[in-house]
C-alpha cells in the first residue's frame, strides 16, 4: 500500500508526533492488507476518516427520510395488520438511522452537526427517497426493488474495514431482508388480485424499476472515489457489479410475480453468464441529486418541521434530568 | 480518556453505551450507544433500539463519559507479551497425549 504524504512538513515541528504517525500509518496499512477492522482509537488517514464520515453520515441520514415515503401510507395501507407491519418497518428505519449515526459520531463529528448538514442541505441522502408513492403498489415495490437494491449494497459492508460500521450493518442487514420479503408478498397479493390490482402493482413497478437501479450509484467509469474506497476496504465491489447482480436476482423474482420489468433490452447472455439490460437515464440521476427530483424539497421540510416541533421535548427532557441531578446533589450534600 | 463517539456539550442529551443480556446465563455484551436526558430514559431507549425483536432480557447503560478505556497507543507494553509463556495453555503439556479423559 502506498504511504500517503498527510504528515510530511510536521516532522519539523514536532518529530514526536511525526514518529506516532509514521508508527500509526505502518500499523494502518497492516490492518487493511490483513483484512482486519480499524477500530476508533486507532491511527488512520484524515482522508480515510473524512470518507467515512460522509458516506456513514449519508447512509443515517438516509434512513431517517426513507421513513416518509412510507410513513405517508401507514394511515392507508389497506388492514390493520398491514398499518402494524409498515409501522415496524418505519420504527427500524429510525433504528437502522441511529446505529449509523453512533458509527459516525465515533469518528468525531457529533450529532447536533450530522442534523445540521442534513437541514441546510449540505449533506445528501440517497436519491431514492425523493421519489413519490402515490399507490399503495408503491409500498410493495419500495420493500422489493428499493430495500432489495439496499441489501445488495450493504451485505458487502459488513465488512467494510472501519469496525463500527461493519457492526451496525450487520444489524441493518438482519433487519432488511424483513422488508424486502414483506414488499414482494405486497405485489404478489396484487398480482393474484383484480385486472385493477395487477395494473396498479405493474405501474408502480415501472416508475421504481430504473431508480432503484440507479441506488448502485453511477457507472464505475463516472464514479472517481470508488478505487480509493476499495483501497480502503470500505466498499467491496464495483457500482457496475452490484447492479449486475441486482438486475440477475431480479428477473426470476419478476417471473415469479408475472410483472414485466421496464426494460426491453433485458435478455440472459450465456457468454457472460448474465443478464444484459439497457443503459439507464442518469440525466434524471444528476438531476435529482441536484435537488431537482419529485420530492426532494417536501423531504427536507418535513424533516426540519419533526426536528423543530421536537425541539421543546429534547429541551424539556433535559431540564428535567438536569433538575433532578441537581436535587441528588442537594441530598447528598445536606 | 472518554469512549469514542462522546462530544461533550454541544449535543443535547449525553452519550449511553448499551449493553444487553441475550438469554439467562449469558453475560451483557456490548450493542451499540444512543442518546438519552436521563438514566431511566436511556434504559427505555435502549429497549426500543436494541430489542425490537426480543434479542434481549436485561439491559445495561453506562453514560460514555464514565468508560475509562485502555490507551490504544500502549498495546506493546501495556498487555504482557505471551511470548515464551505457552505454559499457560493446555496444549503445552503433550506428554500427556492419547492418555484419556486429560
Amino acid at each position: 500500500m502506498a504511504t500517503s504524504t498527510s504528515t510530511a512538513g510536521s516532522d519539523i515541528a514536532a518529530p514526536g508526533i511525526a514518529a506516532a504517525d509514521a508508527a500509526g500509518e505502518a500499523r494502518f496499512a497492516e490492518l487493511l492488507a490483513t483484512e482486519s477492522r480499524v477500530e476508533p482509537t486507532d491511527w488512520m488517514p484524515a482522508a480515510y476518516r473524512k470518507t467515512l464520515v460522509r458516506q456513514i453520515s449519508q447512509h443515517a441520514h438516509s434512513e431517517i427520510i426513507g421513513m416518509q415515503p412510507e410513513g405517508n401510507w401507514i394511515t392507508r395501507a389497506p388492514s390493520l395488520k398491514r398499518k402494524a407491519i409498515l409501522m415496524a418497518k418505519v420504527q427500524d428505519e429510525a433504528g437502522h438511522g441511529l446505529y449509523l449515526y453512533s458509527a459516525a459520531q465515533t469518528l468525531g463529528i457529533d450529532r447536533e452537526t450530522m442534523f445540521d448538514q442534513l437541514l441546510t442541505g449540505k449533506a445528501k441522502y440517497s436519491s431514492i427517497f425523493n421519489y413519490v408513492t402515490p399507490t399503495w403498489a408503491d409500498m410493495g415495490s419500495i420493500g422489493w426493488l428499493v430495500d432489495g437494491a439496499a441489501i445488495c449494497n450493504q451485505v458487502p459492508l459488513c465488512r467494510a474495514s472501519y469496525g463500527p460500521y461493519g457492526r451496525a450493518m450487520v444489524r441493518i442487514c438482519k433487519e432488511e431482508s424483513f422488508h424486502q420479503r414483506q414488499g414482494f408478498e405486497i405485489l404478489l397479493e396484487l398480482m393474484r388480485g383484480t385486472p385493477g390490482q395487477r395494473e396498479m402493482a405493474q405501474e408502480s413497478v415501472n416508475r421504481w424499476y430504473a431508480p432503484a437501479l440507479m441506488m448502485f450509484g453511477p457507472p464505475d467509469d463516472d464514479s472517481p472515489n470508488s478505487a480509493q474506497s476499495m483501497a480502503w476496504n470500505i466498499k467491496r465491489f464495483s457500482n457496475d457489479d452490484l447492479r449486475q447482480r441486482f438486475v440477475d436476482m431480479l428477473v426470476p423474482q419478476a417471473e415469479v410475480l408475472g410483472v414485466t420489468l421496464p426494460d426491453p433490452d433485458i435478455r440472459w447472455n450465456e457468454e457472460r453468464g448474465h443478464y444484459d439490460f439497457g443503459d439507464l437515464d442518469w440525466d434524471e440521476f444528476h438531476e435529482v441529486l441536484a435537488g431537482r427530483g419529485q420530492a426532494n424539497a417536501v423531504r427536507v421540510a418535513n424533516r426540519r418541521a419533526a426536528h423543530d416541533e421536537g425541539a421543546w421535548v429534547r429541551e424539556a427532557a433535559r431540564a428535567y434530568a438536569d433538575a433532578r441531578a441537581t436535587e441528588t446533589e442537594g441530598r447528598i450534600a445536606s | 480518556m472518554t469512549s469514542p463517539g462522546d462530544s461533550g456539550a454541544r449535543e443535547t442529551w449525553p452519550l449511553w453505551e448499551v449493553f444487553i443480556r441475550s438469554s439467562r446465563g449469558l453475560s451483557h455484551v456490548h450493542a451499540g450507544s444512543l442518546h438519552a436526558p436521563d438514566e431511566t430514559m436511556a434504559v427505555r431507549n435502549a429497549r426500543d433500539l436494541y430489542t425490537r425483536r426480543s434479542e434481549g432480557v436485561s439491559i445495561w447503560v453506562v453514560p460514555a463519559s464514565a468508560i475509562t478505556t485502555s490507551d490504544p497507543d500502549a498495546k506493546g507494553e501495556f498487555f504482557e507479551s505471551p511470548q515464551g509463556k505457552e505454559y499457560r495453555h493446555a496444549t503445552y503439556y503433550t506428554k500427556s497425549d492419547g492418555v484419556p479423559h486429560l
